[in-house]
């Protein structure tokens, strides 16, 4: 029972010192493969364009729900007019951060940790590896930073529909007042608000994307390697998302 | 490479929205002064308060109403005790008159803190570096309550002792209560 605890928690202190290490290496080829952007190109494509409308989607029914809910709550004090500064300041510091983030660990994750697991399964990666073309720089750096570049303009595109959404509910249905709702946002929206959703949704990308492509390269070569890879990539990533969302609105506040 | 040209445009595509979106978020979501920043279109303007409340740095400096500066920072004053507060106000409003006075209002029942400026009689006007000297606090909600329920309970022990007396004797002088 002993045994097996401390053999959990040595393989967890194993595991984070890997993923660190991993981290470093992909920082590391980062300037080499910058200058290969085509390669990086294509994956903010694959992490982030398609990726665009699962995003809008979500984004605008949580707007619509906040504005639901924040009129109802709003209006017990008779001050729905706040519902844009609410809305604003939910969905800028924390929704559109975190729900960003998880859905990008759904979409885009697991994409990236299945394609380089398969790659794994497959040999591609040894075959590159014995052409002495580092996968590292040619397979993971490229898809790594997509995803890093991808997910806080996801956040931002998830904050806009997300307000669209919430000004259709509350001001379109519940009729309130649509020059207050934007000149109450206006007024207490401020710069730092979105620049705390950007280093948050900046930090999330880092986080989804290096657990996606270290998954997905250390996959067991077989089919179950590979979907275990992936459904590991999405518990890891919402569980480091929700962490770190915790310690960065701390950090922030 | 038509395959790689449609997916850089895609890539593009999607950069320039979520630039979009953002230059969206940080111009129409928030407002920061039209005359923040650009010297020689505004010019700065303190005023010392006893209490400034929750006024916060950003709040806007209005005028009968209409908006002529906001606030750019707050600092105590060490030896007086106040808060010193420094407005940057537009140039285009450059004949508010030196004897103005300088109020801290709430924007609604619950809403932020702003100042209002009132216009004095003075013929000179207010420049760069200026202070305003006529100043009044920002009301303190508890305070204004405290008060309220001190009247209340003045006027409520009058009623029950003798009920014409006049509403200015102090608590001091009126009949004991019976035990």
């Amino acid at each position: 029972m002993i045994g097996e605890l401390r053999r959990s928690l040595v393989d967890a202190l194993e595991g984070l010192g890997d993923i660190s290490l991993f981290l470093l290496r992909l920082i590391a080829d980062t300037p080499r493969a910058l200058l290969r952007f085509g390669l990086i190109g294509r994956q903010i494509f694959n992490c982030g364009a398609l990726s665009l409308v699962i995003i809008m989607l979500s984004g605008l029914f949580v707007g619509m729900v906040l504005g639901l809910q924040g009129f109802q709550l709003l209006q017990r004090f008779g001050s729905e007019e706040a519902l844009g500064t609410a809305a604003a300041i939910g969905l800028l510091r924390e929704l559109s951060p975190v729900i960003t983030g998880l859905l990008f660990a759904g979409r885009a994750g697991t994409a990236l940790a299945s394609e380089i697991g398969l790659m794994r399964a497959t040999d591609q990666l040894s075959a590159m590896e014995m052409m002495a073309v580092d996968p590292i720089r040619h397979v993971v750096v490229p898809r790594f930073l997509g995803g890093v570049i991808a997910m806080p303009l996801l956040s931002v595109i998830f904050s806009v529909i997300g307000l669209y959404g919430a000004q259709l509910v509350g001001v379109q249905l519940m009729g309130v007042d649509s020059g207050s709702f934007w000149s109450q946002m206006q007024a207490s929206v401020e710069l730092r608000d979105i620049n705390q959703g950007l280093v948050k949704s900046a930090i999330f990308g880092v986080a989804c994307s290096l657990i996606a492509v270290y998954q997905g390269y250390y996959a067991e070569p077989t089919a179950e390697g590979v979907g275990l890879a992936t459904t590991r990539t999405v518990v890891t990533s919402a569980v480091v998302v929700l962490f770190l969302d915790y310690l960065l609105t701390s950090a922030f506040l | 490479m038509g395959k790689s040209s449609t997916l850089n445009m895609g890539a593009g595509a999607f950069v320039l929205l979520g630039f979009a979106a953002l230059a969206f978020l940080t111009t129409q979501t928030t407002v920061h002064g039209p005359h923040l920043g650009r010297p020689g279109s505004v010019y700065d303007v303190t005023a010392k308060f006893d209490n400034i409340g929750d006024l916060k740095v950003g709040a806007p400096v209005s005028m009968a109403g209409v908006e002529v500066g906001r606030v750019v920072r707050i600092s105590l004053d060490p030896k007086q005790y106040k808060a010193v507060v420094l407005m940057q106000l537009d140039s285009k409003f450059d004949q508010i008159p030196s004897d103005s006075d300088a109020s801290i209002y709430t924007q609604g029942l619950l809403g932020g803190k702003f100042i209002g400026l009132t216009a004095g009689a003075s013929d000179t006007y207010l420049k760069n570096h200026d202070q305003i000297d006529f100043t009044q606090s920002a009301i303190v909600l508890e305070n204004l309550i405290g008060q309220l329920v001190a009247n209340f309970t003045n006027k409520g022990s009058d009623s029950s002792g003798s009920s014409g007396a006049a509403p200015s004797t102090s608590p001091s002088s009126k009949p004991e209560k019976p035990k």
